[in-house]
């Protein structure tokens, strides 16, 4: 008999090779992690952009970084969705009684949910590129933005994971999306904190969404990115470990 | 015992208040077809489920190709494979990449050439392309019992794989099952039609009450009732009869 050995990284693989074939078949999807953020960014752009204030020359590069993590919240809900049809449907149970490693099914969702905000992220800066959006960013300070950005989206995936393991129901598993859908416009992706009433500008100056852009907007435009970073990266480990461990529970127990 | 492929001795599941299993037990030998009979809610996949590892027992012991589903889960996953109401089939991929992506999870060396053959054997080339949603519920179900039998396992669970098909499917996959047992594999096979265990089980287990109350070949059990009574009745054709004479006829044309 032949022992059993552990191909974690090939059933990920194939996990993954899946995954993105379902996004690339789904219009659905893909209007709404690329065509709905670049609509944004052109309704902004040229439409409200002429009567916002923001301090810089250019509101395109003020506003990118805010383009950007919306972009990841607006594709998070179907990394719920997809969870949630995989367990319905019963995908899993064939998974997990073929001798693949447990947990793949599971990372390769993770991993597809990384690589598919990758593409529109990188076709959105594309976009951007083609109307100015330019940056003095050297190459280290680019690859700390990629950092950041892989980070704030592992850290929404790992959030709507747990929806889509535990929900009852299809609306149940989409509803998580909503919350994360507004946090970027209540933060500085738009407009400055400065002229929001007090309370709302509290909130704006210290949720998480604030400080990532705001960091990321230091790093792009070669400016001290002082301690928003180590707050930011905190708040993005924190959550990412919290929702970790209920999902890693709620896999365990229910598939 | 080295002649069977299934051995369960004494199985017990509850579901909070619910005791679905109350100490079941059976065997069932090397090659054969075995059926396990019940109505709805019997507790049929619940064994199912403990025999793929899927779910775990309260009690008792159950052993597949000789390995403990508790104990080693892993190796009793290479011997197996699952098809049926729950184990499902993914409806965006085409058929074709359907059976790639299970050659590459049992991580055989040649995934194409084992798709292709499948998909020959399985009258599916001319779909093969096709999203799995586009398919017919027999064809669906062929593609199914078609991903089971990648890498031939050595045990195969169908888990009432004819449910829905309409009466050419369902023979035609009574056909397919034929031919697994015949190419050496196990076939653990739950129904709720008799006919079904009737034309293809070697041997028939009833579960009722989470408890197996009968287990024989179909000899055995039909002694369990009082001896043939010779009687003349007019033979009716059944509607199915009807059915699969009209059908056939039209094809005929």
């Amino acid at each position: 008999m032949e022992t059993v050995k552990n191909h974690f990284f090939n059933d990920m693989g194939v996990m993954l090779g899946r995954s993105i074939r379902h996004i690339f078949r789904s219009m659905d999807t893909i209007i709404t992690v690329t065509i709905m953020p670049i609509a944004i960014m052109l309704l902004f752009v040229y439409v409200l952009g002429g009567a916002i204030q923001t301090g810089t020359d250019s509101y395109l590069n003020y506003l990118l970084p805010g383009i950007l993590l919306i972009t990841i919240a607006n594709g998070i809900g179907y990394v719920s969705y997809r969870m949630f049809m995989d367990k319905q449907r019963g995908i899993f149970e064939r998974f997990h009684s073929m001798p693949i490693a447990h947990s793949a099914p599971l990372w390769g969702h993770v991993l597809t949910s990384l690589v598919s905000n990758a593409i529109s992220v990188l076709v959105i800066i594309l976009v951007a590129l083609i109307m100015g959006f330019r940056s003095p960013a050297g190459v280290l300070s680019w690859l700390a933005v990629a950092g950041m950005l892989a980070l704030f989206t592992l850290a929404l995936t790992w959030i709507a994971i747990i929806p889509g393991l535990t929900a009852k129901t299809f609306d149940g598993a989409s509803v998580i999306a909503y919350p994360i859908h507004l946090l970027p416009f209540i933060s500085s992706a738009f407009v400055p904190t400065e002229t929001m009433p007090s309370g709302v500008r509290a909130f704006a100056e210290n949720q998480p969404v604030t400080l990532i852009l705001e960091s990321i907007r230091a790093l792009l435009y070669g400016q001290p990115v002082g301690n928003d970073i180590w707050v930011a990266l905190a708040w993005c480990f924190g959550i990412m470990l919290v929702a970790y461990i209920f999902a890693m529970r709620a896999y365990k127990k229910r598939v | 015992m080295l002649n069977s492929s299934i051995q369960v001795q004494g199985l017990q599941k509850s579901y909070k208040n619910l005791h679905v299993l109350k100490g079941v037990d059976f065997e069932v030998g090397k090659g054969s077809i075995f059926a396990l009979l019940g109505s709805n809610g019997a507790g049929k996949t619940t064994i199912v489920k403990i025999l793929t590892t899927l779910l775990r027992q309260d009690g008792g012991t159950a052993a597949v190709n000789g390995f403990d589903v508790a104990a080693k889960p892993d190796y009793v996953r290479q011997s197996i494979s699952l098809t049926g109401q729950f184990a499902a089939v993914d409806e965006i991929l085409t058929g074709r990449e359907n059976l790639i992506m299970i050659a590459k999870l049992r991580h055989l060396k040649n995934p194409l050439q084992v798709t292709d053959d499948l998909l020959n054997r399985f009258g599916l080339t001319d779909a093969a392309d096709r999203a799995v949603a586009t398919y017919s519920g027999g064809m669906h179900r062929r593609l199914d019992i078609a991903m089971s039998l990648v890498g031939s396992p050595k045990i195969i669970f169908l888990d009432e794989p004819t449910t829905g098909l309409d009466p050419e499917g369902r023979i035609e996959v009574w056909k397919l099952i034929k031919e697994l047992a015949n190419n050496g594999a196990t076939v653990f096979l739950t129904t709720q039609y008799l006919d079904e265990a009737e034309q293809l089980a070697d041997r028939i287990a009833i579960l009722h009450e989470g408890r197996i109350i009968a287990n024989g070949t179909l000899a055995d059990l039909k002694k369990l009732f009082p001896s043939t009574k010779v009687k003349y009745v007019e033979k009716q054709p059944s509607l199915e009869e009807i059915f699969l004479a009209i059908v056939g006829k039209k094809e005929e044309n």
